[in-house]
């Protein structure tokens, strides 16, 4: 086939790559530039926007053998991913924009235009599994399950992964450092890219606040007395126990955990751990990886909330458009805006965006 | 098949080029020195320095040798600047094209944000001509003030050659310095009878090594130097001459004004046939700055609804080399300022690929080209309407 590998400059990326080749691909490198104002010089790894890793892309490219251009997804990573990101957040939700990155950039926009051009299809880094199953081409969580992507991936229809390679699914992080080692790519020792890419410094709220401004707003109990004051809504996420700062003590010292988020009153009310508890979960805009369950009819599995969060065992359904969960045991702590993922033992069922909890 | 429509970029050196390279590299000393060995390698850069001089209607005292072009118009345009405004705390003007190489643009970029220079951009015309008139009025407003004024021999991206001489007629005595390292070799260019105060030459450019370039600076006129350290280029330019690269950029010139006419031709015929040959499958393109006079090689050609680095990746692929234009330093491409500047839409300018022919191509490279750019085009324009 002809695929073309986003290379990020990281590790992963580049033995994909390398993999792909030996794959018999014929292999084209990109790096996306996610940023039109890449920071300069700025030491560590995030995974993108940095002049070093383009660079890094460039020489793990060159190692290879095989081609490298620069793809320009600035104003789509942004209008997609990044403003996404803050009105979700002002709209009091908790966005997770890697998923978005998958859903928008990597697996829409450049798979797009890989196919225009003549591609067949799209090789990154992530670890996750497709197999060729009863149930057609199926994904799966990947063998190692600390670096398990499974997760971030979910948001891909059908038709995305179609398009998609992970080469890296059946093995542990170690062995592709060592691989990469034996490959001479001097990316091999590179560290792992954590937080998120577009946010520098790694300090989410002090993003937020620079860009959605400050607004003092109560913080109240579940009776609607006052407890203290917040500078902004959007930066408390539900569950949220430490950095209340209440001025109110509690009665017996119970702690406190942040309940809900009420953008439009500028309000965040808190609670005792026991008014957390979620026992069931609606999500909208359901995608499915594979088959698509039938609609109105009970399933088991299990759900996933966050990118490396316990699947919870649960039962299932869905009318097409929304999913519903009901979950063997309750849940502390769930704010909408999360991707729902629903996997079947380690196949990847399908997503989709929490809305409601119950 | 390789075609290799790039030579704007960098082109094969000549073999005169390489033989005098290893003829010298080989040989021991450094030109500064006093004894035999240094006088032996000073004579060699020399004669390089005339026979450059000679082939630039320039005198071998003019000739400063630099690093690279960039260099030779970083000293140009910051040692204009600052000779200048020490010498008249009112001079912090510059004026240059609206289209200038990013050899000039940023260090006056550079210039204005540091040093508190004032840049006055010239526009040009659809056609790809630094507007005169304009020109005319802005020196007018503002003679006093002005430092330097830079405009490019011929552009890069389109071929175009700049009325040189009408801008320094204009400029009067206003310092005007000219980056010709387009032109150098490739079309008439002979420093006295412009009169401009400084000009850049580049020896990759035509046949010769990376690595070495030169500024002409007229006698006389002193620029302040950007580089210290021993002063080897008339206190203007130190660092330890390169004798190999610059006698073998002498060889190089040497060898480009001997064909020169013959090839001016040979590449125009080429460039009409490339074009001609992309029209015939494809009759919606259009050629950006397709006037004369020109360079000979340059076709920058508009490919409506297509982005231009798909087709060079897609055309790379075919084994065909061409150019986006400039990109950023993380390597994005970025919409040609030069077009922009023409009054291309910004559209337009991400639809445009420069193909620079040079002596090494042949009909078949054109040939193989045209058998392919109707699919790459076709799947080019695919992947923009899927945005």
């Amino acid at each position: 086939m002809k695929v073309i590998a986003a290379m990020s400059g990281g590790v992963d990326s580049a033995v994909a790559a390398a993999r792909a080749v030996d794959a018999g691909h014929e292999v084209i490198g990109v790096h996306l530039a996610l940023s039109s104002n890449p920071q300069k010089y700025r030491s560590g790894a995030r995974g993108c926007c940095t002049i070093e890793d383009s660079h890094d892309a460039r020489r793990a490219a060159d190692v290879i053998g095989i081609p490298f251009y620069i793809w320009d997804m600035a104003e789509e990573f942004h209008e997609g991913v990044v403003e996404n990101f803050l009105s979700e957040y002002a709209a009091g939700r908790t966005p997770n924009p890697c998923l978005r990155c998958n859903e928008k950039i990597k697996f829409a926009a450049v798979l797009d235009r890989a196919r225009a051009l003549g591609f067949d299809a799209v090789v990154t880094g992530h670890y996750a599994q497709m197999r060729e199953t009863d149930l057609g081409r199926t994904m799966h969580r990947a063998e190692d399950p600390l670096k398990d992507q499974s997760y971030v991936l979910a948001v891909l229809n059908k038709t995305q992964l179609d398009g998609a390679i992970f080469p890296l699914g059946d093995t542990h992080k170690e062995e592709v450092r060592k691989e990469a080692k034996r490959r001479g790519l001097y990316v091999a020792n590179k560290p792992d890219s954590h937080d998120i890419c577009f946010v520098p410094s790694g300090n989410n709220a002090s993003w937020l606040h620079d860009r959605l401004g400050t607004e003092t707003g109560p913080i109240v109990d579940e009776d609607g007395t006052k407890l203290g004051e917040h500078q902004g809504a959007y930066t408390y996420t539900i569950g949220q126990r430490k950095g209340l700062n209440l001025t109110v003590p509690a009665e017996g010292g119970v702690p406190r955990y942040v309940l809900k988020i009420e953008p439009v009153t500028n309000t965040v009310v808190v609670g005792v751990k026991e008014s957390l508890a979620v026992s069931g979960i609606v999500g909208e805009k359901a995608i499915w990886c594979g088959p698509a369950p039938e609609p109105a009819t009970q399933y088991r599995g299990f759900s996933q909330i966050r990118a490396h969060g316990q699947p919870l065992a649960c039962t299932y359904s869905t009318d097409g458009e929304s999913i519903t969960v009901a979950l063997d045991e309750p849940l502390f702590g769930l704010a909408t805006g999360q991707g729902l993922v629903i996997y079947d033992g380690d196949r990847v069922v399908g997503s989709a965006t929490i809305s409601a909890t119950l | 098949m390789a075609s290799y429509f790039d030579h704007a970029a960098t082109t094969p050196m000549s073999k005169a080029a390489i033989e005098a390279l290893n003829q010298q590299i080989g040989q021991l000393g450094n030109a500064s020195s006093l004894h035999t060995q240094g006088r032996s390698v000073r004579k060699a850069v020399e004669e390089a320095r005339e026979s450059i001089a000679r082939i630039a209607g320039a005198s071998p005292s003019e000739i400063v040798f630099t690093g690279s072009g960039t260099e030779a118009n970083n000293l140009a345009i910051k040692g204009f600047y600052w000779k200048r405004l020490g010498e008249d705390s009112a001079r912090n003007v510059i004026i240059i094209s609206a289209f200038e190489h990013h050899a000039i643009l940023d260090p006056v970029e550079w210039l204005e944000e540091h040093e508190g220079a004032h840049v006055i951009q010239i526009p040009v015309t659809r056609d790809g001509i630094v507007d005169l008139e304009a020109l005319r009025d802005i020196v007018d407003h503002n003679r006093a003030k002005i430092a330097v004024i830079a405009v490019m021999h011929s552009n890069n991206e389109i071929g175009t050659i700049q009325p040189i001489k009408e801008v320094v007629e204009i400029a009067g005595d206003i310092p005007v310095h000219t980056d010709a390292v387009q032109s150098f070799g490739k079309v008439e260019f002979n420093f006295d009878q412009l009169g401009v105060t400084s000009a850049t030459l580049s020896a990759h450019k035509i046949g010769g090594p990376l690595g070495v370039a030169a500024l002409i600076l007229q006698r006389g006129i002193d620029v302040t130097p950007i580089l210290h350290g021993g002063g080897q280029e008339r206190d203007i330019r130190s660092g330890t001459l390169n004798a190999p690269a610059i006698v073998s950029f002498a060889a190089a010139a040497q060898d480009a004004e001997l064909h020169r006419v013959q090839r001016y031709a040979e590449l125009r015929t080429m460039r009409r046939y490339l074009i001609d040959a992309i029209r015939a499958v494809l009759p919606d393109i259009w050629v950006n700055g397709d006037i004369e006079p020109s360079l000979p090689g340059i076709a920058n050609i508009t490919f409506p609804g297509t982005e231009s680095d798909g087709l060079l990746l897609l055309l790379d692929a075919e084994g065909i080399a061409s150019s986006t234009g400039s990109a950023c330093s993380a390597g994005v491409p970025r919409p040609s300022h030069v077009l922009l500047a023409m009054g291309l839409s910004e559209r337009d300018a991400r639809s445009s690929l420069r193909f620079s022919i040079g002596a090494s191509n042949t009909r078949s490279e054109i040939d193989h080209l045209a058998s392919v750019i109707e699919s790459v085009v076709d799947r080019a324009r695919a992947a923009l309407a899927r945005q």
